[in-house]
């Protein structure tokens, strides 16, 4: 198969980076014994993924459950230490930063989570969650105090301003996700990392909700993480792409190179599993049923950790670990030893 | 609100001339919140046919779920309480049935398989037991025989090493080997019906398919009528053969599924089709429908759906749209539904730009 | 099945926004509910609720004000009228020393619900202190905190308290309180280090750690408000059992002593005249028994009001 994507140019290509990340590494210990824990072994959840955000730009992170996403979000956010690796903001280390300066870099970066049902204390009032930025980033208080301010965000992400003394349980899913959103744009912040923001609500409420995204990113120049397991999802509101299995990144690249030219077998697989909305494609789809379940990631396969459940393995994919490079004349990044384009994973839509 | 939704005797699906396995008609059930009695379902009809897929559609709080556990007797009953209609199974009516008949039933004749595979297997027990139990039960099988039988099953539904698996708990099981092992129980005494209740929704998109394939091969091999109650778009247009698509408590649409996809003829069908995401279209802006389900304890007067549907006019408002036909075989619950059938509905309003509300059209500069 | 889970929050959000600019805004009052407002109007709707309340509102001012109750001098006892049977004048009777009964039962509901008091208030201070860090802090913390709480639980409060306060010389409410406090504290802690560890991990403690709010900030503003629930109803469900504990070790001849006036001292003096004068033990003991139910039901209302969960 031959190259027939033509390389899009790339509309962030001469943005500059705001978030660097560099080599990340995450293993958590499974431990034994309750007092006295002694470690027989790790999840290597995060296992050397890299990538750069670039301004005003999308990344959407695709994966399975245990894949590492997760994970890799609460890093991204200081939630978690890294074992190893560099996460830079605009040039600075954002990981070895402490006190005021790692405060004063925390409000650049901001986080969505997914369940709009926890995410919220219960025992706060909308505008005491939405307040809460600035309590504790007195620094960042706004010049037409904070009630005017909450009562402005309110209104930016299509809630009731008046709604500023109610309780979350007083809000739907979606409404609530918004009050999320509202509280993670309090201290306008460059990046946002969305944790699979949109997947615990309503069809009819995610596109609500995705749109909105969309226009707060279009308005304040955001840079967004988007991470999530739908695929379609990703592809709509991604610029890039990076696909991550056991803890590694197989694909990375823009979301046109992804999803129309897939190169790693996995990626391949992933995409045509995707059921589409229209019954008469059906049987028209070749699809890539993949043998089993994921191999423990406590215990990954040496080499490429997608050989034990891919048509294409050889010997070199038991012994080498492929690189996530630029192979041949394809553009994307690729972690695979036979990386080769299929764009007849998903048909052009008419 | 005794009054069917649809005219009688007319219902989606009927095949001349052959008692359905399973129809569903004028099926009212009730909540009592402490808000008040929330309608769950709202005159409710369907039939389904051996070897048939019915997809029911819709949102959380639509009342798929509620048909699901109702048409099973799972109900739990209060708050629950069924205020009417009628299920008939092989035109034998569940509702009036007594408990003993039903039981007799359910799980032999009617089965079910849920979304949360590891709740709804014994934690404590071994899954070839699990399965055993259903054969020792209901077939007088002996142990022995019974193990035969359980290792045949979980052989059937494709998981690996079943002979030596059958010792094994369910936590020891991925996702999706334990959505087979439901699927197995399920099917163990060749039930007429089956109902899964979004069952690949927890599952990775990988293993979705793979389960999603074996629930079609095994009810060809079975010919048993399938209902699928699920949210996803996507895996109904892959499997199923008529959608009904409920909201409200209410069956909005219901017709064969290349209609549904292809001509939707009503506002909420055609709303959904085009607010989701499709991983063959990198598209731009969403047209998402703006607002929120109404609470089912505090329903708008006339159609459900007036305060965000697009085409929404004053008799929208107060007159409530019965399902009736549009095309052959084609029903719908809108006023409109010729209009939005054949693409030519007049828009009234259109969603507010933060996707919260709607603006009247006519309060609009024109362009 | 979700929908079935959380009917409420299905089926009532309030959503003037959504409502088509076609229409006119409903006029709906809607409550600015919080969730304590919430609690409180629950709590009104409950008979039991209204029930305990009433019965401990009567105890509390038992115990405050004993004038109210009755005018006789519990310490007035006349051995001539020793043992006498209820009567118009003594309603309760008299007891072996002559004193009037009523005035001595009266009297006793403040050493009983002190003892109660006292020991529920700091063994909720202990319990919430060790749950908290032990929760919120987990690892070698909570390994410590844990084990040290399992080995004092599994001492029998009234083993420890026979062995300590065998050895006081005078025991009088501060001692049998302490010595309480001392041996009961271990089965709050628990449930309130379960409580923290529910919340600990919710979206909403990351949020806030990620928006870089310290732990003290994240206890006080999050952790707490969201773990007390339980341990508040735990707390007042304890002081009955509390009351309950005093009068047994009083009746072993461990608790208070003469000549203190409680329940327990009453039932420890009544039991020899078990067969012939039986109001001497049947007084103190429905006073006990009464008192006990009626914090136990209030702990009950409380918890289930407090529970978000528990909403049906």
């Amino acid at each position: 198969m031959s190259l027939s994507v033509p390389a899009a140019a790339d509309p962030f290509a001469d943005k500059p980076s705001v978030l660097e990340v560099e080599g990340l590494v995450k293993h958590f210990p499974i431990t034994q014994g309750i007092v006295f824990q002694r470690k027989v072994g790790a999840v290597k959840a995060v296992d050397g993924v890299s990538f750069n955000l670039r301004e005003g730009e999308t990344l959407g992170i695709v994966g399975e459950s245990g894949c590492g996403k997760s994970t890799l979000a609460k890093l991204l956010m200081r939630l978690e230490e890294p074992d190893a690796g560099t996460v830079k903001f605009r040039g600075e280390d954002f990981l070895s930063v402490k006190g005021d300066e790692l405060r004063r870099l925390r409000r650049k970066i901001q986080i969505i989570f997914q369940d709009p049902y926890t995410s919220l204390n219960p025992r706060m009032s909308v505008g005491d969650i939405i307040a809460e930025p600035f309590k504790l980033h007195p620094e960042e208080k706004p010049k037409q105090g904070i009630r005017n301010r909450v009562k402005e965000l309110l209104d930016l992400v299509g809630l009731n301003p008046e709604h500023i003394n109610r309780y979350p349980h007083q809000f739907s899913g979606g409404q609530r996700q918004r009050i999320g959103i509202a509280r993670g744009l309090a201290l306008n912040p460059d990046v946002i990392i969305c944790d699979e923001p949109v997947s615990a609500l309503d069809v009819s409420v995610q596109a609500q909700v995705m749109n909105l995204l969309d226009d707060l990113q279009k308005e304040f120049g955001l840079s967004y993480i988007f991470i999530a397991h739908d695929l379609s999802v990703v592809r709509h509101i991604s610029d890039r792409v990076g696909v991550m299995y056991l803890g590694k990144l197989a694909e990375l690249g823009t979301q046109e190179e992804i999803y129309t030219g897939p190169s790693h077998p996995y990626t391949q697989a992933l995409l045509s599993a995707v059921p589409l909305p229209d019954p008469t494609l059906r049987g028209a789809r070749e699809q890539i049923v993949l043998q089993g379940d994921p191999p423990n990631p406590a215990n990954p396969p040496s080499g490429c950790r997608f050989r034990t459940r891919c048509w294409k393995a050889t010997e070199i994919c038991a012994t080498q670990e492929p690189e996530l490079i630029s192979r041949g004349q394809i553009t994307q990044l690729s972690a695979c030893h036979h990386a080769q384009q299929n764009e007849k994973i998903i048909p052009a839509h008419s | 609100m005794t009054q069917s939704q649809t005219p009688a005797g007319f219902t989606p699906g009927t095949r001349p001339g052959e008692v359905p396995l399973l129809e569903v008609k004028d099926l009212q059930v009730e909540f009592r919140t402490k808000a008040g009695v929330a309608k769950a379902i709202n005159g409710l009809n369907f039939s389904l046919h051996a070897g048939e897929t019915l997809a029911i559609l819709g949102e959380s709080g639509s009342g798929k779920s509620v048909t699901a556990q109702t048409i099973m007797g799972i109900l739990d009953m209060p708050p629950g309480k069924i205020a009417g209609g009628e299920i008939r199974y092989r035109g034998e009516d569940l509702l009036s049935m007594d408990e003993e008949s039903r039981r007799k039933l359910r799980g032999v004749k009617i089965a079910m398989i849920f979304q949360d595979a590891l709740s709804s297997l014994n934690p404590v027990l071994p899954v070839g037991w699990q399965i055993a139990e259903m054969f020792r039960v209901h077939r007088g099988l002996k142990r022995k025989e019974a193990k035969v039988k359980a290792v045949e099953m979980m052989q059937r539904v494709g998981i690996p090493g079943a002979e030596e698996r059958a010792g094994d708990f369910p936590h020891q099981f991925s996702g999706g080997m334990r959505q087979r092992i439901m699927i197995a129980m399920a099917i163990a005494l060749d039930p007429d019906v089956l109902i899964a209740d979004e069952p690949t929704t927890a599952l990775d998109v990988t293993v979705q398919a793979q389960v999603m394939r074996l629930l079609k091969d095994l009810q060809t091999e079975f010919n048993m009528g399938l209902i699928l109650i699920t949210h996803d778009l996507g895996v109904v247009a892959d499997v199923a053969d008529k959608i009904a698509v409920m909201y409200s408590g209410r069956v909005m649409e219901a017709a064969d599924v290349y209609e549904i996809y292809g001509r939707p003829g009503h506002p909420y069908t055609q709303g959904l089709l085009n607010s989701i995401p499709r991983i063959d279209d990198e598209g731009g802006r969403l047209r998402a429908i703006s607002g929120l389900p109404p609470s089912l304890t505090d329903m708008p007067p006339g159609c459900p759906f007036n305060p965000r549907c697009e085409f929404a006019t004053d008799r929208c408002r107060t007159e409530r749209p019965e399902l009736r036909p549009v095309a052959e075989g084609h029903l719908s619950a809108c006023h409109y539904a010729e209009d939005v059938y054949a693409g030519t509905a007049t828009r009234t309003r259109r969603p507010s730009p933060t996707g919260a509300g709607m603006i009247d059209v006519s309060e609009e500069a024109p362009q | 099945m979700s929908e079935i889970h959380r009917p409420e929050a299905r089926v009532e959000p309030i959503d003037s926004t959504i409502e088509p600019a076609g229409e006119p805004a409903k006029n709906k009052k809607v409550e600015e509910a919080s969730l304590l407002a919430d609690a409180w109007r629950s709590l009104r709707r409950n008979p039991w609720f209204i029930i305990s309340a009433v019965l401990l509102v009567l105890f509390l001012s038992m115990a405050i004000f004993p004038q109210l109750f009755t005018n006789n001098d519990p310490r007035e006892c006349l051995l001539g009228r020793s043992r006498q049977s209820p009567s118009a004048e003594h309603w309760f009777g008299t007891d072996v020393q002559g004193c009037d009964y009523y005035s001595r039962v009266i009297y006793g509901a403040r050493n009983s619900i002190a003892v109660g008091f006292i020991v529920a208030i700091g063994t909720f201070i202990i319990a919430v202190l060790l749950g908290l860090v032990a929760g919120y802090f987990g690892s070698w913390v909570d390994a410590v905190i844990s084990r040290f709480t399992d080995m004092v639980f599994a001492v029998p409060y009234i083993l420890g308290a026979l062995v300590f306060l065998n050895v006081l010389e005078s025991r009088g409410v501060r001692e049998v309180a302490f010595v309480l406090i001392i041996f009961m504290w271990p089965t709050m802690t628990r449930l309130m280090r379960g409580s923290v560890i529910s919340v600990v991990n919710s979206e909403f403690v990351l949020a806030a750690r990620a928006l870089g709010a310290g732990p003290i900030t994240i206890m006080r503003r999050h952790i707490l408000p969201n773990s007390l629930g339980p341990v508040i109803g735990y707390a007042t469900v304890f002081t009955g059992i509390i009351i309950g504990a005093e009068a047994t070790l009083t009746f072993l001849g461990v608790g208070l002593q003469l000549p203190a006036i409680s329940w327990g001292l009453q039932l420890s003096d009544a039991q020899p005249f078990l067969q012939t004068v039986p109001h001497l033990l049947l007084f103190p003991v429905i006073f006990v028994g009464l008192t006990v139910f009626a914090f136990m039901t209030m702990g009950d209302a409380i918890r289930d009001a407090l529970d978000p969960k528990s909403k049906k």
